[in-house]
């Protein structure tokens, strides 16, 4: 089949950037461009779940992710003054190097023999993708059968917020 | 029938920036830089939920999803806050350069 369908050409151009954009975070000296790179990521990832039908998952990574999470980390790379003056303190050591490199070494060797044992085959999507991705799906079933995890996850936001809080203000108690 | 590129393309490319963020985690010494691998780490697994729930018709892998995110929104919040505290006591968010913890 040599003929470029739709799907084909979205999510070539959505991996690329994904991947593209991925290792323009790893790898910028400046935390601001990296941080900008990793917003660019997002929203080609938010592209990839577009193509996989999960509307209602792309929308809220855009929001929580690319908005919330991003503007949390620029604010504190803001507030921290990183600028140029820091990064001679970033160099290079043999021994990083290596680990990076066997990191990726391991990886190739983790995808050839993926590719060497039975590929799944499967390019359908499951008929039922196109219902289950909407907001009304995912709110029927998060406020039914996962009520649980969900009230525990509120849990969960309630201690980080009284963490981040405790952490990051000054103890000026202990300090005088 | 949903034509689409097959499964096993979008586990790859998952499996790549898993890949892509553990490399920079351990190549990287700033703690913001690693903190922001750690989010392409995450990312990564989502894709892979999402995919695997689009192509068996299981909303499931999504539900995770929002976990994960939720998770991820934690820990960007205490993560970030320890790295405020850090630089307030330490002048520095290199992670090389803070090893009151070694002996």
């Amino acid at each position: 089949m040599m003929t470029l369908s739709t799907s084909t050409i979205l999510f070539t151009l959505f991996a690329v950037g994904a991947v593209t954009t991925a290792l323009l975070t790893i790898t910028r000296k400046n935390p601001v461009t990296s941080a900008i790179s990793l917003v660019a990521h997002f929203f080609m990832l938010a592209g990839l779940y577009l193509t996989l039908q999960a509307q209602f998952v792309a929308a809220v990574q855009v929001l929580v992710y690319a908005g919330a999470i991003m503007v949390l980390v620029v604010f504190v790379i803001m507030l921290l003054n990183l600028g140029r003056e820091q990064q001679a303190r970033e160099r290079g050591s043999i021994l990083r190097a290596t680990a990076g490199i066997a990191t990726g070494a391991i990886f190739v060797v983790l995808v050839v023999m993926a590719l060497i044992g039975r590929p799944t085959g499967k390019a359908e999507l499951d008929p039922a993708a196109l219902q289950i991705g909407t907001a009304e799906s995912i709110g029927q079933h998060l406020f039914t059968n996962y009520l649980f995890p969900f009230e525990a996850v509120t849990l969960l936001l309630l201690a980080a917020l009284i963490g981040a809080v405790v952490l990051a203000r000054k103890h000026q108690a202990t300090e005088e | 029938m949903l034509q689409s590129i097959p499964l096993d393309y979008y586990l790859i490319l998952s499996a790549v920036l898993f890949v892509i963020g553990a490399v920079g985690v351990i190549t990287r010494r700033n703690a913001i830089i690693i903190f922001m691998s750690i989010e392409l780490m995450l990312n990564s697994v989502n894709l892979s939920m999402v995919a695997f729930s689009a192509f068996s018709g299981d909303i499931a892998g999504q539900l995770f999803v929002f976990f994960i995110m939720a998770v991820a929104a934690a820990e960007a919040a205490v993560g970030l806050a320890i790295v405020l505290a850090l630089f307030r006591n330490k002048q520095t968010v290199y992670v090389d350069e803070v090893n009151i913890m070694k002996w």
